[in-house]
């Protein structure tokens, strides 16, 4: 019996090599396991927390579906992860990213694993911003200089004393702790740790006609429904991008939004590949669709549908020759 | 976590046991608090002069920073190329993209039909037809929720991650309930990764394995393989001594005893640790969606981005009725109730029914749900949740608004633990920690509690780690006295407890993320929302147990208390709470482990702390502070469960 079952292991272990193959997995090169499920050819976009991308990718789906036939799968990602997906071939495409020259550097340049492609025809901006009704009865709180003179009104239980600054996602591009400091400001960083907690608790405040300041970025939906006026923060330099990050003391830098490929999607992506580089909106455009999506709770799908349906010239602009 | 006390038995009180009552009063607590005092007599004037300050000294930390980063960068530089993720890990990711995939494709085969007809067959030949019922209910409701594909995508994923634990755990477990050396060695660590929270186990993962399925179904794997493992262990451990010798005397070989009586005898057991691995993973399906895992926890994840609680709600439903209704399933199959009917018969004509099922929804040619019998319920939930905080946030008169409330909270309880805590001299801190570990538990328990704290001082992360703290301390006292108060009243009123049971499993199973929205737009954004998360969702576990000790007092003490003529409250104070007072030391313990896993998720709410520091690792790839914060918090989970656990003997064994 014992010889039995020592034969038996064996084989069962041969068959188990066998199966898993004794050769390289690329793990690398591994496709999410839902996809291509109906049998189509499909494409894996990845989708940023903010509305604006959700909108770039809802109207890029639907046409990808609709017109081209494939079928389209999405992954909710965060930012820098999403690259490392990218270069791995988990998701073919970033629909809009705000420039991130690290990850640039290692995977375009060095690892050449992904590529650009082109620009999603709008411009990022990011700043500080204090809710219109605020800024209409103190006007110069829109310069800096001015903000300690209402660091008071800005208090909040979390800020402890001083002025609260709120901040957004971990996932955001953000030097304002730096900007706190070397201007000297009397006020504190409070994150609120996720882009959907920051809108809530804007709106929150909006509804009470609260006074707040807050990290914010352009384009984005929320401003139709509480217009915020910028604060100006020091000129924006070349020299002073440069400065480490604990020594930053200017403003945010104007960023074209970028869409970036998976080098192996570009090359064998066939019109797919070739519509995402063609794709290419404004500022108003996307924002339409955002705010169907953000404030009518429309589900993307039919914010895209809406938009789609009544924009035709633009996107047909789009599919490939 | 959700599942630690969801079948549990609550602990049998124990009419025979002076012992706990001994050492909490008597001679030995002084000893060792006269112990721990000739310690700090001699330990604390040199610490004192050498490194004099409140947070835990620069020198005695060790910066992971760099070495952590490095690992991280040499990670991604070699995962397409180095041979141990090429024959290692690459295989692992392999097979289980595959497996997801087969279970994934099998269920789209089956159509919605065949798979609902399944699961009823398999519910009911479990736990008979009521169940099944039940099954085809929520699996319809999953439909009508519009949530067909992920509900199936999260099936497959669960399917998958369960097995693996399942294996994974009964094989651990089988080695440490046939040696003592190994059962001694696992222990521990089985205990311990059954009080951290989820979070943690995220971070590295991803550092391997990168986002995507793999990395979310190992992560399932590790955080539910440890009941599994521990039910195992302890089921083989505690069969009846008496029928193994019999077989043995029969002559049966070892693996003969195992087969034919260790196991059978184990069944019950078996079958409460596959109980329990089916609800951690499914309360970890929708934390894993944070790291890729697609399917609902993705749908819930993505309609947190909108701030839409009625998507997440939508998508947040399919989870509370799969937990609600596998747990019942696997409860019922455990209890043992229905060994009679085994014959194939009735399983045969089950199983070519649902083939005939699935093959006519196929000629029919609607595999996936209908769309049309799917009913939005996105629109309606949002406009309540807006009306209800619309009219609670501010200006409610006499009470204040919900603001006021968070306000003060944060001023008045959170600032002053907070501040207190970091002001306190970190040698203090230490030996708080473990005075309070000692009194209630061995002087082991005290060693790991303040080396878990010494721990996350050297990884020079004291200050966070006291912010959440002090967040898990206010958190914590808000939960016990509400759910205190909760806990008695059902335990005295039938009624009510009728009333809160399915109140308390909706909440218990409800994934964090879909109320972490309505409680910001509550309470501001912050350490309010946080710790009100953290309450809502470790009450129903505090309330349970509190019911369950009062219930089971001995109804003669109670008896004997009332012929004496004591009043209805003198009961409760004077008999009732000091017998089920094992039970409410559980009811603690458990009340913080849940807390501490959702003081940290509130990192996504502005809880900041350690919680905001795992968010900023993952969302920045940022791994060497995400790793730091990992760890800090799976040391302050251990120490948390060292301070509040009372001595082995008073712990119930289940879990």
């Amino acid at each position: 019996m014992n010889r039995r079952t020592a034969l038996k292991s064996t084989a069962l272990g041969l068959g188990a090599l066998l199966l898993t193959g004794c050769g390289a997995a690329d793990m690398t090169q591994q496709a999410s396991p839902y996809a291509n499920a109906a049998g189509a050819k499909t494409v894996t976009l990845s989708v940023q927390s903010w509305v604006g991308a959700q909108a770039d990718v809802a109207v890029a789906k639907l046409i990808l579906e609709r017109e081209l036939g494939y079928r389209v799968d999405t992954v909710q990602v965060d930012e820098v992860p999403a690259w490392d997906a990218l270069s791995q071939g988990r998701v073919d495409m970033i629909m809009e990213d705000w420039g991130h020259p690290e990850q640039e550097a290692r995977y375009v340049k060095d690892k050449k694993t992904i590529v650009p492609a082109g620009e999603v025809g709008v411009i990022g901006h990011i700043g500080w911003w204090v809710p219109k009704y605020f800024a209409d009865k103190h006007p110069d709180v829109t310069d800096w200089r001015n903000l300690n003179k209402y660091a008071d009104q800005f208090k909040t239980p979390e800020s402890g004393g001083k002025g609260q600054l709120l901040d957004g996602s971990p996932s955001y591009v953000t030097n304002d702790k730096a900007l706190v400091n070397n201007l000297k400001l009397n006020y504190q960083v409070v994150f609120s740790g996720s882009e959907a907690a920051q809108i809530t608790q804007i709106q929150r405040f909006a509804k009470e006609k609260k006074p707040f300041l807050t990290y914010w970025y352009k384009p984005q939906w929320l401003f139709e429904q509480v217009p915020m006026v910028e604060v100006k923060l020091p000129k924006y330099s070349e020299e002073c991008a440069a400065k480490a990050p604990e020594d930053i003391d200017c403003e945010y830098p104007t960023t074209p939004l970028a869409k970036y490929m998976n080098a192996n999607f570009a090359k064998k992506g066939g019109k797919a590949a070739q519509f995402l580089k063609n794709f290419k909106w404004d500022a108003e455009q996307q924002n339409a669709v955002s705010l169907m999506i953000a404030d009518q709770k429309l589900s993307p799908d039919e914010a895209a549908r809406k938009w789609v349906a009544a924009n035709e010239n633009v996107w047909r602009a789009w599919l490939p020759k | 976590m959700s599942a630690v006390t969801t079948t549990s038995a609550p602990p049998k009180p124990r009419t025979q046991e002076p012992s706990w009552r001994d050492r909490l009063t008597r001679r030995p607590a002084l000893l060792k608090l006269g112990a721990l005092l000739v310690i700090a007599a001699v330990a604390v004037p040199v610490l004192h002069s050498r490194w004099a300050s409140g947070t835990w000294p620069a020198p005695l930390t060790v910066d992971l920073t760099e070495p952590l980063g490095k690992v991280s960068d040499w990670i991604i530089d070699n995962r397409d190329g180095h041979p141990l993720f090429l024959y290692f890990f690459g295989h692992i990711s392999n097979a289980v993209v595959l497996s997801v995939r087969g279970v994934y494709l099998v269920l789209l085969a089956l159509g919605w039909a065949g798979t609902t007809a399944l699961a009823a067959l398999v519910a009911w030949r479990a736990a008979g037809v009521k169940l099944a019922a039940g099954t085809v209910v929520a699996l319809a409701a999953c439909g009508l929720l519009g949530m067909w594909v992920p509900t199936m995508q999260t099936l497959a994923l669960m399917a998958v991650a369960v097995a693996a634990s399942v294996i994974l755990g009964a094989f651990l477990g089988l080695a440490a309930g046939l040696s003592d050396r190994t059962f001694r060695i696992l222990r521990p660590v089985l205990d311990t990764m059954q009080v951290l929270p989820a979070f943690a186990y995220l971070l590295p993962v991803v550092l391997i394995f990168g986002i995507g399925v793999p990395a979310a179904v190992l992560a399932t794997v590790v955080y539910a393989a440890p009941p599994m493992a521990r039910l195992t262990a302890l089921g083989l451990r505690e069969a009846d001594k008496g029928v193994l010798e019999a077989v043995e005397s029969l002559g049966a070989t070892a693996r003969q005893r195992l087969f034919t009586a260790r196991l059978p005898l184990a069944r019950k057991q078996l079958l409460l640790g596959l109980n329990q691995t089916i609800m951690m993973a499914l309360s970890m399906a929708v934390i894993a969606s944070v790291i890729g895992a697609a399917g609902l926890g993705d749908r819930v994840y993505q309609a947190l981005a909108s701030v839409d609680v009625g998507q997440a709600l939508a998508a947040g439903l399919p989870i509370v009725l799969m937990a609600i209704v596998l747990d019942r399933v696997t409860a019922a199959a455990g209890s043992g109730d229905r060994e009679q009917g085994r014959s194939w018969l009735p399983a045969a004509l089950g199983v070519l029914a649902v083939a005939a099922v699935a093959v006519a929804t196929r000629l029919a040619g609607s595999l996936l749900w209908p769309e049309a019998w799917s009913i939005e319920i996105a629109p309606t939930v949002n406009k309540a949740v807006g009306w209800m905080t619309d009219h609670l946030y501010s200006g409610v008169p006499v009470i204040g608004g919900t603001a006021d409330w968070a306000g003060h909270f944060t001023s008045f309880v959170l600032d002053p633990i907070r501040s207190g805590l970091t002001a306190l001299p970190w040698y203090a801190v230490l030996l708080l920690v473990a005075a309070l570990a000692w009194l209630i538990g061995t002087w082991k328990s005290a060693l790991t509690a303040a080396l878990a704290m010494a721990a996350i001082g050297v990884l020079g992360v004291w200050k966070p780690s006291m912010d959440t703290l002090s967040q898990v301390v206010a958190a914590v006292a808000v939960t016990l006295l509400i759910g205190f108060a909760i806990g008695i009243a059902a335990s005295r009123s039938s009624r009510l407890e009728r009333v809160l049971r399915p109140v308390l499993d909706v909440m218990q199973t409800m994934p964090q993320f879909v109320y972490l929205i309505p409680v910001v737009a509550l309470f501001g954004v912050g350490r309010a929302p946080a710790a009100a998360a953290a309450v809502v969702y470790a009450l129903p576990a505090v309330v349970r147990i509190t019911t369950q000790g009062l219930q089971q007092v001995s109804p003669a003490a109670l008896e004997s208390a009332r012929s004496l003529g004591a009043t209805s409250g003198q009961q409760l104070r004077q008999v009732q709470l000091p017998l089920a007072r094992p039970s409410l030391l559980l009811a603690v313990n458990q009340g913080v482990v849940l807390v501490l896993a959702v003081v940290i998720i509130g990192g996504l709410v502005g809880g900041g702390a350690l919680g905001y520091d795992v968010v900023f690792g993952l969302a920045q790839g940022d791994l060497a502070t995400g790793l730091k914060a990992g760890a800090a918090i799976v040391c302050l989970g251990l120490m948390l469960d060292r301070v509040t656990q009372p001595s082995r003997a008073a712990r119930k064994e289940d879990a």
